[in-house]
């Protein structure tokens, strides 16, 4: 019931997740945050199992902070998603597997900016666009007509309000509102939340 | 007597010392000094740069580390140890972080460090930690705080201290020209650790490391040329005061 989207621009990622928070029939939050800022310029969107989600991205999280003390430097988003990706793919075959769903978007001062998708069975791919959930199923093919590579900053907005329309009109469940973050060269900025056109 | 009572960490001796403890006190001893001064807004630590040889490439930052965003330390002893319990208390401040979702205080950081300490002062098969550690920074309440730590596993709280060669002799120094006005401004803060290491690094500028942290703002590393401006500063007041001292003779003589 959840929903995250990505879409990689020029020099800059656009993503946005819903803020629903639910358990069976009940709405237990509507402005829930499932954006953990992993550095200064990386994000991890996650959902997934209740508990789960923030257990492992806060562990995430720390570690990558622990990385950047040790170190003196942050690591780059491609290490951590592999990083990411193996501390998901050890748990999975361990007792106590996470069942977690995420898109890491971040900027790199040498590679630019890059998205990628993670899955609860720790794959991981690099994308130019993405999506969890339900959703997906009806915004893929909506980005798949309209995407283009180095799409400038409203392009990309214009493309997920489009999204999140469809997703308003033809998803069963009621997502009224998204978190809308941008990732660029100076780091994460918020974008005002988004409310998707009323279906009627 | 005492050659019976200092091989094993674990035997006190009769008359109730803990050799290995008191060796690793010297083992501080010897190591390079490490000065921290607290003051009101700001928190300043200073080490001596040891010489390099002429072939060994010289890098910046050794004996400051960073523990976390708000907390830092430096050290003076064995340096091997040293990067154990840095590990240690880096990865100490991350966990605390994620079980209780709050940076850690200087306090608790410093007395985890002085626990594990401890600790290896009372199991047999492991020596104790041969150094001394100066831990500073800034609660998230916004209080500065400076910690001292040695081998023995004990931890107070200093408005000035020193650590490791000459410590002594540095520590009065601080305690003749510390003072409330002092630590109120910045400046003196900074200039009163310059002024505490020149007594004990003769060479100058260029064999002392100074990092000073401010309220809500990362550590800051000084730079060659930032360190010999105070340098250059102390010595013109230093000239200043000698050539008081001297007209002061000369007028008395005459």
């Amino acid at each position: 019931m959840e929903f995250l989207i990505g879409i990689q621009g020029e020099d800059f990622v656009l993503v946005a997740s819903d803020m629903t928070a639910a358990r069976s029939v009940f709405l237990l939050k509507h402005d829930q945050d499932k954006m953990f800022e992993l550095s200064s310029k990386l994000l991890m969107l996650c959902v997934g199992e209740a508990g789960d989600t923030v257990q492992f991205a806060e562990y995430i999280q720390k570690n990558m902070q622990l990385y950047k003390i040790r170190n003196g430097y942050e690591l780059s988003p491609k290490a951590a998603a592999n990083f990411t990706r193996k501390n998901l793919a050890d748990f999975l075959r361990s007792r106590t597997p996470y069942m977690v769903n995420m898109l890491l978007a971040g900027h790199d001062d040498q590679d630019g900016p890059s998205l990628f998708y993670m899955d609860y069975l720790a794959s991981l791919q690099q994308v130019p666009y993405a999506a969890h959930g339900y959703g997906s199923f009806f915004t893929m093919s909506v980005i798949d007509r309209l995407y283009k590579p180095g799409l400038s900053k409203d392009e990309a907005q214009s493309i997920l309000q489009k999204c999140l329309d469809e997703v308003q009109r033809r998803f069963i469940i009621n997502l009224p509102m998204f978190q809308v973050r941008i990732i660029d060269k100076d780091g994460v900025h918020q974008l005002p939340n988004l409310r998707p056109k009323p279906a009627v | 007597m005492s050659d019976r009572y200092d091989r094993a960490i674990t035997v006190f001796s009769p008359d109730g010392h803990l050799f290995q403890v008191e060796y690793a006190q010297e083992a501080v001893k010897k190591g390079s000094t490490a000065v921290g001064v607290r003051g009101q807004d700001i928190v300043v630590l200073g080490v001596e740069k040891k010489s390099v040889a002429k072939l060994q490439e010289e890098r910046t930052v050794r004996k400051i580390c960073l523990l976390d965003d708000h907390v830092c330390m430096a050290f003076a002893g064995l340096t091997a140890d040293a990067r154990i319990l840095i590990n240690r208390a880096r990865v100490e401040c991350q966990s605390h972080k994620l079980t209780v979702e709050d940076p850690v205080t200087v306090e608790y950081i410093t007395r985890h460090m002085a626990q594990l300490k401890q600790r290896y002062t009372q199991s047999n098969g492991r020596r104790p930690f041969g150094l001394s550690t100066l831990v500073m920074g800034f609660d998230y309440d916004g209080t500065p705080r400076l910690y001292q730590t040695d081998p023995a596993g004990t931890y107070h709280s200093w408005k000035a201290n020193a650590i490791g060669r000459s410590a002594k002799s540095v520590r009065e120094f601080l305690e003749e020209h510390y003072s409330e006005e002092v630590s109120a401004s910045e400046h003196e803060t900074v200039k009163l650790a310059v002024k505490a290491l020149l007594e004990v690094v003769q060479s100058g500028a260029k064999n002392i490391e100074m990092a000073v942290m401010k309220r809500g703002e990362p550590l800051k590393m000084f730079e060659l040329e930032e360190i010999e401006k105070f340098v250059a500063e102390i010595e013109k007041e230093k000239e200043e005061e000698a050539e008081k001292k001297k007209q002061k003779k000369a007028g008395k003589e005459t």
